[in-house]
């Protein structure tokens, strides 16, 4: 029984990626979505914190919303996988329920 | 009884402050419209972007995959809409990993404390 959490909002305006990863147990998966990704970003105020959990997490980055905002061409935390819609879909079957940090 | 308003040549000082990322939500394609509205007004404007408005001028934004309209390019017409400056915040940057290179437009990159400073000379502020 491993969850999958999805982060939407930016972790510098709220604090559902921190809620989110204080709660995350080893073994499980975090999905960043929308405004969520801005919290794959590397050398920021938020990274440390995700960036901690890289080796007992699993750590992914929705692609279209990346290249949306503009992200593409930047470094990213290390371990941190980009998936496409399809993905997403495979995480959702891979995983025994979804828990959406709003 | 009907009031008379003349407003004609009336020139106020805006400024637009840009705090949210630009397509989580829908304020920062209404705030580009008001900009708009101000110039056809020919009013003052000038723009700055802080807090995590600093990703509305993000370059590269390809917004194909997630079939929403790609807005930033219009950031580069705000020069011909009496667009008298464009600032943005140093501690936002920073905080974000940001650099002016990573700008679709250029600014000039104030710290919060000159933000402040700028806030007190305006007649009205819209922040959103």
């Amino acid at each position: 029984m491993a969850l999958l959490h999805t982060v939407n909002k930016s972790p510098f305006e709220r604090n559902s990626l921190s809620d989110c990863l204080r709660r995350a147990k080893n073994g499980s998966a975090v999905l960043l979505i929308e405004d969520g990704v801005y919290g794959a970003l590397q050398g920021t105020s938020a990274s440390d914190e995700i960036s901690s959990r890289d080796g007992s997490i699993k750590l992914y980055a929705l692609g279209p919303d990346v290249d949306a905002r503009g992200l593409s061409e930047k470094p990213l935390i290390d371990g941190l996988e980009l998936i496409d819609y399809a993905g997403f879909v495979d995480l959702v079957e891979e995983y025994s329920s979804v828990q959406s940090w709003l | 009884m009907e009031e008379d308003f003349d407003t004609a040549g009336v020139k106020k000082k805006f400024m637009f402050v840009n705090s949210k990322a630009p397509y989580g939500t829908i304020y920062a394609l209404e705030v580009l419209e008001m900009i708009m509205i101000s110039a056809a007004f020919e009013q003052h404007a000038v723009i700055a972007f802080i807090d995590d408005g600093v990703f509305q001028i993000k370059k590269d934004q390809e917004t194909s995959g997630v079939n929403m309209k790609n807005f930033s390019p219009t950031y580069r017409a705000l020069e011909g809409y009496e667009v008298e400056k464009v600032y943005a915040e140093k501690e936002s940057l920073e905080a974000r990993g940001l650099s002016e290179e990573d700008l679709v437009i250029p600014v000039e990159i104030l710290s919060a404390a000159e933000i402040s400073e700028l806030m007190d000379t305006q007649d009205m502020i819209v922040s959103f």
